[in-house]
């Protein structure tokens, strides 16, 4: 099988939709068949990386634990928009794990250089 | 050119879903080969038989199942995210001891390792449904 490097797209809160789980589900499944495989945090997105999240007030599974998890999939290149950090008023101290920081022109060219690119 | 589309909107909500099937029937009337749909997340639930709109309205379900039936189409439906949602095969059904499943014969459940297998071998994914 070809090694096509994959981008994942996340872009919405953490707890508001299946989405933020299921991007991570195809993430770790696409890692598993050895593809490259690179996340991105966007817009309401970035909310997915902040430390310290209790969402079992909400009856939900916690993020963090499945996002600290992928590095061990070999899934390390994460990266975040910087408006997007910039908008929800945080920096990269306030995230659970170490990100790339990325501005709109970075954005486009790893958009660009990876040949499949999935939305969440 | 080989395409596969990932469709992850529910059956009815959104222009997606529909924009996603008349996308596909462009592909297959362009001579494209239309490698795999995978329905995704709230589109799993396309894959229930039991969905009956108003007879004047477009059915999604059916429409799909007809084009999958005519070009042969390998139209693959998650099966954590169908299993979720109680869209079951017979299998499945048995498996968590339901009184009766419902997915439509068109469709088949499968894992997300159909999708990763798509992307590797498809020239262009195209997802409908994300944000």
């Amino acid at each position: 099988m070809s090694k096509k490097s994959v981008l994942i797209l996340n872009r919405t809160s953490p707890y508001g939709s299946s989405k933020p789980r299921e991007a991570l589900d195809i993430a770790l499944t696409c890692s598993i068949f050895e593809m490259p495989v690179s996340l991105l945090f966007l817009d309401d997105g970035v909310l997915q990386l902040v430390k310290n999240q209790k969402p079992e007030a909400l009856g939900q599974k916690n993020l963090e634990s499945i996002l600290s998890s992928l590095p061990m999939y070999d899934i390390e290149n994460l990266y975040v928009s910087e408006e997007a950090l910039l908008i929800h008023a945080l920096t990269e101290e306030d995230l659970s794990l170490p990100v790339a920081v990325l501005n709109s022109d970075q954005i486009a060219d790893q958009i660009n250089n990876h040949n499949t690119v999935l939305t969440f | 050119m080989k395409f596969s589309i990932v469709v992850q909107s529910s059956p009815f909500s959104g222009q997606s879903p529909a924009t996603a099937l008349r996308f596909a029937k462009s592909v297959l009337e362009q001579g494209h080969e239309l490698y795999r749909v995978f329905f995704y997340s709230e589109a799993t639930l396309t894959a229930s038989e039991l969905i009956s709109p108003p007879q004047d309205e477009v059915n999604l379900n059916k429409e799909w199942a007809d084009l999958a039936k005519q070009y042969k189409l390998d139209v693959v439906v998650c099966i954590a995210a169908a299993v979720k949602r109680g869209v079951l095969d017979t299998n499945e059904a048995k498996r968590y001891e339901k009184s009766a499943a419902n997915l439509d014969p068109a469709y088949e459940l499968s894992g997300l390792g159909q999708l990763a297998e798509a992307i590797a071998v498809s020239d262009r994914i195209i997802t409908f449904g994300g944000q």
